[in-house]
């Protein structure tokens, strides 16, 4: 397993991305969390970090010291936060719920430790919606696409079949798939390889790494695995809500 | 955004709950059935029992009213001029009965463009003489080709050919009720009193048989000639006119204009016979009660299975939220899939409804009182499939509604964080 070479199309030319590389993908100013019930409690504080282009970023922590909690917030799925949001050099914080919908379309791609997969579709059209939602080119070209992304984690085989048919480890690489479909500027990932056995999580793990390597991807990564941290560009700690190491 | 990717997803959602979905469309189906046959069916007998009435009775009925002359000789003395004059026991004079001046009314009638057609008749009062005893009734005489073109006079002519009214002389088509208590068979001769007191003998070439009892019980009919001969009359006696509109709603602006022209008194049908509207009415206000209730319980049908479909389908809503479906599109799904229902279940309700009706029109229904009536009578309006097939789109929009808006405001973090 692993990524086959000859198939690999680079989305980015890397001249590009030689002279992108710096600016700035994502940024937290600031960032206070709070939970009103049952009590209210501080569960991020002045959190503030940035990630720069090509960077594979991993976050660790024990458990409970808010690493979800940070992610969902930078994925503009939560937006009851203070602090400031920055995403592609834009202010995301405030913004309305439709363009932050928009947002998550096109740049980021979320990969959860649950495959979430809608099982009622087949794994093509799961690879495929995002960019069935983002609209920009015809469904062949989507089709070819999603083919292609599919092939990089070798599961084009199982393209006809529908999600559930599949087992843990493909569904979760069907999913990084599903991630990269509209060639996002930043994937995030929570514990996305904590639902899978040594094996299984190895190759995902290969995944991030070939794709930090040779697509030269932005990601954002929440492990508990110091091996997997171990092989990214940096690692955040966290503790407690703040950021300890960056 | 594309609709083909909402409807797509809509489809999935619903091929994933298939059974669900089928039942709730079957409500649909169901109302939408009931819906169009309940008020075809209705309708069809609110017209038949209108038109009972309603086909018989012109539109508007032209004659002399008995009534006492209201130039009395007192008003004419000067010297009782400055007086407020009270008379008691007023009598009617002796005035006719008869139409004055009848052909140039109705030949300004049939001129007027609103009107249908005109047919004169006679009311005479006569006594059936039946041995020792006699029987009191009417004999109305008709111009028989107009009365049968403007007020369906054969269908309601049960034996015998009611152009032999026209064709034999000094006949007679007696009512059924009246036949039976004179016992006159067709063919037989009768022989009938004037109030003046002339004597006649009739022929009976037929029996006329109206659904009303007492009608059928006094009115007879005869051609204007015999009638007019029976009473002893020239060939100008006219009691009635009675006119057919072609819009009958402006019966009532029409008797009141030429009342006044004529200076004859007019009655209109909406006056004579407003009660048979106010039922009408009713009846169908019951059958739209009746359908609407049974849409909005199919609704709540809709409304169960989609609130249910959305539990089922919180990891797929929130799925599609994390990857960039904003809180209007998700509730386009879910009322997509409202519509959808809607639209499949109604279309067949409206076929099944259809033929519901073609089979109540099938179902025999004889009854002694109608004649004319061999099976159940079913109104097929397209306007009761129109808003049957409107009521169900508002009705599952409705029903979709308030799940889908549900759906729309689901936080996925709330579920991606319990899993
Ligand atoms: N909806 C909530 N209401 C109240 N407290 C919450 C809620 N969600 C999370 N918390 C609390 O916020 C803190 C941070 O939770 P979070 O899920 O971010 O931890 P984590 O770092 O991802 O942990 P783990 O490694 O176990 O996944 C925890 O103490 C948790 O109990
Ligand atoms: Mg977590």
């Amino acid at each position: 397993m692993g990524l086959k070479t000859h198939q690999l199309k680079n989305p980015y030319n890397d001249n590009i991305f030689i002279r992108m590389k710096g600016k700035p993908v994502l940024e937290a100013k600031g960032v206070n969390k709070f939970f009103h019930s049952p009590v209210k409690t501080q569960v991020l504080k002045e959190v503030t970090f940035q990630i720069t282009r090509g960077e594979f970023v991993s976050v660790m922590g024990k458990s409970g010291c808010g690493k979800s909690t940070l992610l969902y917030i930078l994925s503009t799925m939560d937006t009851d936060y203070e602090g400031s949001l920055w995403i592609d050099e834009e202010l995301v914080t405030e913004k309305s719920p439709n363009h932050l919908s928009k947002i998550r379309n096109q740049k980021i791609g979320f990969v959860f430790q649950f495959h979430y997969l809608l099982n009622e579709f087949s794994v093509l059209e799961n690879v495929m919606i995002p960019g069935l939602k983002l609209d920009q080119k015809s469904r062949q070209e989507l089709e070819h696409i999603a083919m292609e992304k599919l092939k990089i984690f070798d599961m084009q085989d199982h393209a006809l079949k529908k999600a559930y048919q599949l087992s843990g480890g493909q569904k979760q690489r069907v999913a990084v798939a599903r991630a990269l479909m509209n060639d996002p500027l930043i994937i995030m990932g929570d514990e996305p390889t904590g639902n899978l056995d040594k094996k299984n999580s190895d190759i995902v793990f290969n995944i991030f790494k070939e794709l930090a390597e040779e697509f030269h991807q932005t990601m954002l990564i929440v492990t508990h695995d110091p091996e997997f941290a171990a092989g990214t560009d940096r690692i955040i700690e966290m503790e407690d809500g703040y950021i300890i190491n960056q | 955004m594309k609709i083909g990717l909402i409807v797509n997803i809509a489809k999935a959602l619903m091929l994933a709950r298939f059974k669900q979905t089928f039942i709730a469309a079957i409500g649909v189906v169901f109302s939408i059935t009931m819906f169009v046959a309940l008020l075809g069916f209705m309708n069809g007998l609110n017209q038949l029992l209108d038109g009972l009435i309603l086909n018989r009775t012109p539109h508007i009925r032209f004659y002399n009213e008995v009534k006492p002359n209201p130039n009395q000789p007192i008003d004419l003395s000067e010297k009782f001029t400055g007086f407020y004059n009270i008379i008691r026991s007023i009598k009617p004079a002796a005035s006719r009965l008869s139409i004055h001046n009848n052909e140039p009314i109705i030949k300004t009638l049939k001129e007027d463009p609103r009107v249908l057609g005109v047919a004169p008749k006679i009311s005479a009062q006569v006594f059936y003489n039946v041995g020792t005893i006699d029987i009191t009734g009417v004999i109305n005489g008709i111009d028989v080709e107009q009365e049968a073109a403007l007020f369906a006079f054969e269908d309601y002519v049960t034996a015998g050919n009611f152009m032999d009214l026209k064709n034999t002389a000094n006949s007679v088509i007696l009512g059924k009720g009246a036949a039976d208590r004179i016992m006159a068979e067709l063919g037989d001769v009768i022989q009938a009193t004037t109030a003046q007191g002339n004597r006649i003998q009739l022929k009976v070439v037929g029996y006329y048989q109206s659904g009303l009892g007492d009608l059928d019980n006094v009115q007879s009919y005869a051609s204007i000639n015999t009638t007019q001969k029976m009473l002893g009359e020239s060939a100008s006696y006219i009691t009635d006119i009675q006119v057919k509109l072609r819009d009958f709603e402006l019966a009532p602006s029409m008797a009141r204009e030429y009342r006044e022209i004529f200076g004859i008194d007019a009655d209109d049908i909406q006056t004579v016979n407003a009660q048979f509207e106010t039922g009408t009415q009713i009846r169908t206000l019951i059958s739209y009660a009746v359908g609407i209730t049974l849409l909005v319980v199919s609704g709540f049908g809709i409304y169960n299975i989609l609130n249910m479909m959305i539990y089922e389908k919180m990891d797929t809503i929130a799925i599609l939220k994390a990857i960039g479906f904003s809180g209007g599109d998700v509730n386009k799904i879910f009322i997509t899939i409202a519509l959808t229902i809607g639209v499949f279940g109604g279309f067949i309700g409206l076929f099944f409804g259809f033929l519901a009706g073609l089979g109540i029109e099938r179902i025999p229904f004889e009854t002694e009182a109608l004649p004319t009536i061999k099976t159940f009578p079913v109104d097929f309006n397209p306007k009761y499939y129109i808003i049957g097939g409107i009521f169900s789109l508002i009705t599952t929009y409705f029903a979709g509604y308030f799940p889908a808006r549900k759906a729309s405001g689901v936080d996925p973090v709330d579920i991606i964080r319990g899993k």
